[in-house]
């Protein structure tokens, strides 16, 4: 049984691929919110429009995708976060950005709006003014608790956003985020953009996961057109992605350890990860391979000395990432501080569908590159590493298993590649249509949804980081843990400000 | 990890030799700093990375600056926690709106003399970002700017050449 034969619709849009879009109303609307509840299926996304929202369910069993879309005749539509907490910042965000209200809301506190824009719901197409109120934290009450307020900017080289911390001594009571500093209005900006002009925004809607993001826009936009991409470009999109993968998962291991006092192997992670950056800078001619994923293929083939300087990167790292693990596992003052720390529960993983390291460190069993098996990556054998522990440690476990994973998956791809084509033309005379597409980037997986009308032009694009549904659990993880664990939780989350601020 | 340790004490060094001074940035600060301040300071400068909305790209190339192959600390350039440590602010990001009163406090909360450094596209005039109701555009709309580096993201060998620029006019060695 489909996901829309539980769910009540109208009709079916055409021109949405490849999963289908369905209208709704209130009932279908409820209806999937029920299964929501369940547990049934994953909220994958929530975004809207101007008169309209939409939400990306996803069914892990089947590994089925619909999205559902409530016309909000109104300015209006039935909240999903009062049943459904996951739906809470995007619910928040939706009223921010375009004015629409959801009924029945628990919490319709700003979450992007600081109240500076110079104007409320920007992207509602219309005059309206918001009634400005100063931040209300959520209460925390008791006897000898006090606040810490941390950021926006912090102590390290990091980016902005705000922690309030309530803490009972050394314990954190309650951590709340406040985030949507770097807030730079990029949906707004894509309106209008030619698929060029908004594939250059996607690549910086997160940095560090400039390829994944190009990757997905890209996906979402050959789906909606319906073009085929040649296999040799499907190749090196995943040759980037994996070196994107592995720069930030050595970058990550380091940090975790650094925020342990364990020097050491930051420094030596930090070796790796130059090596990574410098191979990818031969191969692709950009250190962090920013704009060489585009619609239809790759801007540009890998250059001749590219694969050699793969090659040796390869051999480096399996001579000396085995001695890290190993310096990693048998340092008991280093295991001291990441065995039993933040842990993130199981459940909340499922409600929250959280994805990357976060969830797969709690037993959430998805990969987006496995479990929706995009090309090349049906073609290549890998295994996703899964774990139980759910703490900083077991996050720490997932990376290093990942690391081993892209190591073969590079050394695959270079051995199937073949010479070819590496850009498809997109068709020209196409009349309006939508796509969507999921990446797994290094952190979790990335969706972008993107309609486009008749000249190749978007007319909206969401992009939603794997770090929405992060961020809320980090919250649940720090619980109970002090304060001076914080960074090293954070670190073990490494969830994205801009990808998620947009 | 006593192999590690030992493996790094009798393996050549890493580190690079020091790229040459970027001219441009060289002559864009000749007309702004003055002599008093460059004596006060002699060749050590502690810097205080803003992100002042970037998409993170920047800061993972300013990272790269501590290790081992640019080791940013051999040139007396180091990263601190706190503005009120620092004697250089390096902004990233085309200034969201949501920050520009952040990068205000923490301008005014660091001591003179000071200089600001705007590192990458975004930071010049916006970049890519500019003209959303989000941004301010270009980092010397909100902060006065002494230098920029240019890239997107820079490299960390054009980091390295502005930044050192920046020491070679404070101490005066020109």
């Amino acid at each position: 049984m489909g996901i829309l034969d539980g769910i009540p619709h109208v009709n079916a849009v055409l021109s949405h691929r490849p999963w289908p879009r369905a209208v709704v109303t209130e009932a279908g609307w409820q209806a999937a919110i029920d299964r929501l509840v369940e547990g049934g299926l994953t909220l994958l996304g929530f975004w809207g429009e101007p008169a309209a929202v939409h939400m990306a369910l996803f069914d892990g069993g089947s590994a089925e995708i619909v999205v559902v879309t409530y016309a909000c005749t109104a300015g209006t539509f039935p909240s999903v976060a009062s049943r459904h907490p996951p739906a809470l910042r995007l619910e928040r965000t939706i009223h921010d950005l375009f004015g629409l209200v959801p009924t029945a809301a628990d919490d319709l506190r700003p979450w992007l709006d600081h109240y500076v824009w110079g104007k409320s719901y920007p992207l509602s197409g219309r005059n309206a003014s918001r009634d400005v109120q100063p931040y209300q934290f959520l209460p925390a009450e008791g006897e000898a608790l006090h606040q810490v307020a941390v950021g926006p900017v912090h102590a390290g080289i990091i980016e902005p956003g705000h922690f309030r911390f309530t803490a009972n001594g050394e314990h954190v009571v309650r951590l709340e985020q406040w985030l949507g500093y770097t807030h730079k209005g990029i949906e707004s900006l894509m309106q209008g953009a030619s698929l060029e002009a908004a594939a250059k925004l996607a690549n910086r809607t997160s940095g560090d996961s400039a390829v994944a993001y190009a990757f997905a826009f890209a996906r979402a936009a050959e789906a909606a057109l319906d073009i085929e991409v040649p296999r040799r470009a499907t190749y090196l999109r995943a040759l980037m992605a994996e070196l994107e993968r592995l720069a930030n998962h050595f970058g990550d291991i380091g940090a975790i350890c650094n925020d342990a006092s364990f020097a050491l192997m930051h420094a030596q992670t930090g070796i790796l990860r130059e090596r990574t950056l410098r191979a990818a800078d031969a191969a692709f001619g950009h250190r962090l391979m920013m704009d060489v994923v585009v619609p239809g293929g790759v801007a540009r083939d890998i250059a001749p000395d590219g694969i050699p300087a793969l090659r040796t990167l390869l051999a480096e790292i399996k001579k000396v990432f085995p001695r890290l693990i190993e310096l990693y596992d048998n340092t008991a003052s280093l295991q001291d501080r990441t065995v039993t720390t933040g842990i993130v529960k199981a459940d909340y993983v499922r409600q929250f569908g959280a994805g990357g390291y976060v969830g797969r460190a709690s037993g959430r069993n998805f990969d987006a590159r496995r479990t929706l098996a995009y090309a090349p990556y049906d073609q290549l054998s890998f295994e996703v590493p899964v774990l139980e522990g759910g703490d900083v440690n077991a996050r720490v476990w997932i990376r290093i298993r990942e690391v081993e994973q892209s190591v073969e998956l590079i050394a695959q791809i270079l051995d199937l590649m073949e010479p070819g084509e590496i850009r498809s033309a997109p068709p020209a005379g196409r009349g309006a249509c939508e796509g969507l597409a999921l990446t797994e980037a290094f952190r979790g997986d990335v969706l972008v949804w993107l309609r486009l009308d008749g000249e190749l032009r978007v007319e909206r694009c969401h992009l939603r980081d794997a770090s929405w549904f992060q961020w809320p659990l980090l919250e649940t993880a720090i619980e109970g843990n002090i304060i001076a664990d914080f960074p090293l939780c954070n670190k073990s989350f490494n969830c994205s400000y801009s990808g998620a601020d947009l | 990890m006593r192999k590690t340790l030992l493996e790094s004490l009798t393996h050549g060094s890493l580190t690079e030799p020091a790229p040459a001074p970027d001219e441009a940035a060289l002559a864009e600060l000749a007309a702004k700093v003055d002599r008093a301040a460059q004596a006060r300071l002699g060749r050590s400068l502690a810097i205080r990375e803003v992100d002042a909305g970037s998409c993170n790209g920047c800061e993972l190339e300013i990272h790269a600056l501590s290790n081992a192959f640019y080791d940013i600390e051999r040139f007396g350039l180091r990263f601190v926690a706190s503005p009120r440590h620092a004697d250089v602010l390096l902004v990233t990001g085309p200034v969201t709106k949501n920050m520009r009163e952040a990068l205000e406090r923490t301008y005014n909360a660091t001591p003179d003399p000071k200089w600001v450094v705007a590192v990458g596209g975004c930071a010049i005039d916006g970049g890519i970002f500019r003209g959303s109701y989000a941004c301010v555009g270009g980092v010397s709309e909100t902060v006065p700017v002494d230098m920029h580096i240019k890239g997107c993201p820079p490299s960390p060998t054009d980091l390295l050449k502005g930044l050192l620029a920046l020491l070679e006019h404070v101490s005066g060695k020109r």
